[in-house]
């Protein structure tokens, strides 16, 4: 017994092209990198072998042209793709897309074309790993005004000095999109962002963090000493950093409910296999209506998610470079990614409760998803802080 | 190597249409929420504080253009489908839940079931009477011992007697029932049969033998009048029979996935009110020297009610585009049933947190009963029994899931 439940649930939402594509991708997903997922979780690391296939397969710069080696699809393409990934491999899920979103199609979306052609192919077809840098030690839901990270121009440099952590992909990363203050007198308008490869001197891997859940994806401390960038790695125009991060922000959110979403469906499928299977007082737990009543609350959550999302995935097609970051695209966008991050955080919890003591193993599917899924009400601003977002758009007069 | 083939930009215009309304249901929608603001939510006071229904309403939605949504235009409709409908529904709920509540029951629970299935004399018999308000229209299902096993239990029956059916039993919590001129009533035609041994008829409620047995008083959605209707030796011609004897059960599954994803409609509507009560009130509102919305606590609140009036929003969009594409006769199964019943779970139970909300950003005043949010808060219980309670949401999505 194995519950797919069909993918047809977005339907007039998604087109038949979108849904064929979210089918393959499944099907490839889930026979490739999903029997990968145990060993990820034990040993926190991630096969070398994960991007190379990504690329190969397509599945890298979903949204960067063809001309630079991307794929060229639409966004909501990419969320589809992100949503079957993770429903297979969570942890993959998350890697591929702080490469693919946060990294890649940040530095499409922004930087100019001689930065495109230098590392958008090799990114694109999985010979490079990105990273992006934003969060710091001091730095948190107070991204831009407590970054201390600083950019100091030097001849035809920049000298970088500084540290970020709870970086994806950071321990692997070939280059980071980094963001630094330029002008520090400047506050969150004195921002730059920048491309700095991993090989740099004073570019410095400072530990490798030991995370909760979404093992196998690796998680760092970067540490920027003296570290010397040409100024031509820079992504836009010197302060505009914010415009960058912003815009990048409605876009990761947008995306990321995707990550929640797949990781849902999943606990929802397998706490169905389960609900059926278990036999207590000599029937399936599943015939029992208080088991009854959590599966349809799963459903209803994750299923009232996904439209949103999808709705803001819509929402986000053509959004204009530099776009984004304030009005109706900035609260839809917090808004979506509060109610997906909160709908899996419900459904997991269920998910674990339907599985009884099984569920409390760490070596069981549930429990990895269960230690996975808590960080999305944290990772790409806390609820809070999209709460911040969603009542300042409500109140401005 | 490149797998992909990407939407293309008509695709994607295709998709993002989805979540826009077209130049016609946006005329449709400015024109009711204007008649809905400036005639129906003047009138919300007096009919809550007295149950009172203005006598004349119903013509005057006739007049307005409310009535027969979904009609064809020559029976004196509009000729939209029920996706408008239920927009419409969610409007008015909006600015008066007591006049969308009666509004719902008459042009999509007895109209719109009476078009999907009734014959084309039944139509042209009753339609434009119903569109231009001269006929008031309601449902009769539920009853006494018969709530969330409607069709199981159902205890009135019709017995076949020459050209007529003979109607015997009661219909309690019926919307528009003390008004009603016609009532779309299902009864037992088979008894042996269960469920499969249901049909509809349609009664004229000046039939002898039909009564008005009370009208109920009620919590909220007070002005929408609520009746107990008795049906005693009550004949009815054979000819006001819909579809075929013993196919009610089609009848009745198929309206209320529709039914499901007008009340997620009205949900949202009402939900709506309740976020701009609350924004203007903890805007005007100063305490410790400022505005309460700018307190975090307050934001906080204000912030979560948004995110459950958009979710429930898109859900039920989608639910509704997925009853309009679906084929007269289906439905009460499958897909549409499970996304029907989640659609209108979700928005019932975020009209609920929603509201519940609200008037806790109003303080003491949202406890007195003659403010508006007072009102919306005693009618958001209704949503969560109505139509299926949300139990036999929840039971209807676990059965789908289940299947297999």
């Amino acid at each position: 017994m194995n519950t797919h439940l069909r993918n047809d649930a977005p339907n007039h939402f998604v087109t038949t092209d979108q849904q064929a594509l979210a089918d393959q991708a499944y099907r490839f997903f889930q026979s490739e990198f999903h029997h990968l997922n145990a060993e990820m979780d034990d040993t926190d690391e991630l096969p070398a072998s994960v991007f190379p296939k990504l690329g190969e397969m397509g599945y890298l710069g979903l949204n960067v042209s063809p001309e630079f080696g991307g794929a060229g699809l639409d966004f909501t393409s990419a969320c589809v793709i992100t949503e079957e990934l993770s429903r297979a491999s969570a942890a993959i899920g998350l890697s591929q897309v702080a490469h693919d979103n946060l990294c890649v199609n940040n530095i499409y979306r922004n930087a100019n074309d001689e930065l495109r052609r230098k590392y958008l192919p090799g990114l694109c077809a999985g010979k490079l790993i990105g990273a992006l840098g934003l969060t710091e030690p001091g730095a948190g839901s107070d991204a831009l005004g407590s970054m201390r990270t600083t950019a100091r121009r030097d001849g035809d440099d920049y000298v970088l000095n500084g540290t970020k952590i709870y970086i994806t992909n950071g321990p692997i990363a070939d280059l980071v999109l980094v963001y630094a203050k330029t002008s520090p007198e400047k506050g969150a308008k004195g921002i730059s962002a920048f491309i700095v490869e991993a090989d740099t001197p004073g570019f410095k891997v400072a530990q490798k963090l030991n995370k909760m859940g979404f093992r196998g994806s690796p998680t760092g401390e970067l540490v920027f000493d003296e570290c010397r960038v040409p100024a031509k790695n820079m992504v836009g125009q010197p302060d505009t950093g914010v415009a960058v991060t912003m815009s990048g922000l409605d876009l990761e959110r947008a995306i990321v409910c995707f990550n929640a979403m797949g990781i849902a469906r999943r606990a929802l499928e397998i706490s169905i296999d389960y609900a059926k299977m278990r036999q207590q007082f000599r029937q399936p737990i599943a015939s029992f209506q208080m088991v009854q009543s959590m599966l349809a609350d799963m459903y209803t959550e994750i299923e009232v998610a996904r439209t949103l999302s999808y709705r803001t995935a819509a929402m986000c097609e053509g959004l204009e470079e530099g776009a984004g970051g304030r009005g109706e695209i900035h609260k839809l966008t917090a808004a979506a990614i509060f109610k997906a991050s909160a709908a899996t955080s419900f459904v997991l919890d269920r998910a674990m409760q339907i599985h009884g003591g099984s569920g409390y193993m760490r070596d069981t599917e549930v429990n990895r998803l269960y230690r996975t899924g808590r960080v999305l009400e944290v990772g790409a601003g806390t609820q809070e802080v999209r709460k911040l977002i969603i009542s300042g758009e409500l109140l401005k007069n | 190597m490149n797998i992909h083939s990407g939407a293309s930009a008509e695709d994607i215009a295709a998709i993002k249409a989805n979540y826009a309304l077209n130049g016609e249901q946006r005329a449709i929608i400015d024109h009711v929420d204007r008649v809905a603001r400036e005639i129906l939510h003047p009138l919300q006071e007096k009919m809550d504080a007295e149950e009172w229904w203005p006598d004349d309403l119903f013509k005057k939605m006739g007049e307005l253009g409310l009535l027969g949504i979904t009609a064809p235009v020559e029976l004196g409709g509009s000729g939209q489908d029920e996706f408008t409908q239920a927009l419409v529904s969610g409007i008015l709920s909006k600015w008066n839940p007591a006049v969308g509540l009666s509004h719902g029951a008459h042009d999509n629970l007895c109209l719109n079931n009476l078009l999907r299935n009734g014959s084309q004399d039944q139509i042209n018999n009753y339609v434009p009477g119903l569109c231009n308000g001269t006929l008031v229209g309601a449902l009769g299902l539920t009853e006494p011992g018969a709530g969330s096993d409607a069709l199981g239990s159902m205890a009135t029956t019709a017995v076949r007697d020459g050209d007529d059916y003979v109607l015997n039993g009661t219909k309690i919590y019926i919307t528009n029932g003390p008004i009603a001129d016609i009532v779309l009533v299902y009864a037992k035609t088979d008894k042996s049969k269960g469920a499969k041994g249901i049909s509809a008829f349609i009664v004229e409620t000046n039939t002898h033998g039909f009564k008005v047995a009370q009208k109920l008083d009620k919590m909220g959605f007070r002005g929408s009048p609520t009746g107990e209707l008795v049906f005693e030796d009550c004949r009815v011609p054979a000819s006001n029979m819909i579809g075929p004897e013993n196919t009610g059960v089609s009848v009745v599954m198929s309206g209320l996935d529709l039914e499901r994803a007008m009340v997620a409609s009205m949900c949202v509507g009402m939900s709506e009110r309740a976020l701009e009560l609350a924004l203007e009130y903890s805007q005007l509102r100063e305490q410790f020297g400022k505005p309460i919305s700018k307190f975090q606590m307050m934001q906080s609140k204000l912030a979560e009610i948004y995110v459950d009036v958009e979710s429930a929003r898109a859900m039920s969009h989608r639910a509704l585009a997925a009853c309009v594409s679906l084929p007269k006769g289906m439905g009460g199964r499958g897909e549409i049933h499970k996304l029907t019943a989640a659609a209108c779970h979700y928005a019932a139970e975020a009209f609920n947190r929603s509201v519940t909300a609200a008037c806790h950003i109003h303080g003491g005043s949202g406890y007195m009963q003659d403010t508006e949010i007072n009102r919306l808060f005693r009618a958001n219980k209704l949503l969560e029994i109505g139509a299926g309670t949300s139990e036999v949401r929840k039971i209807i999505i676990a059965e789908e899931l289940l299947r297999g």
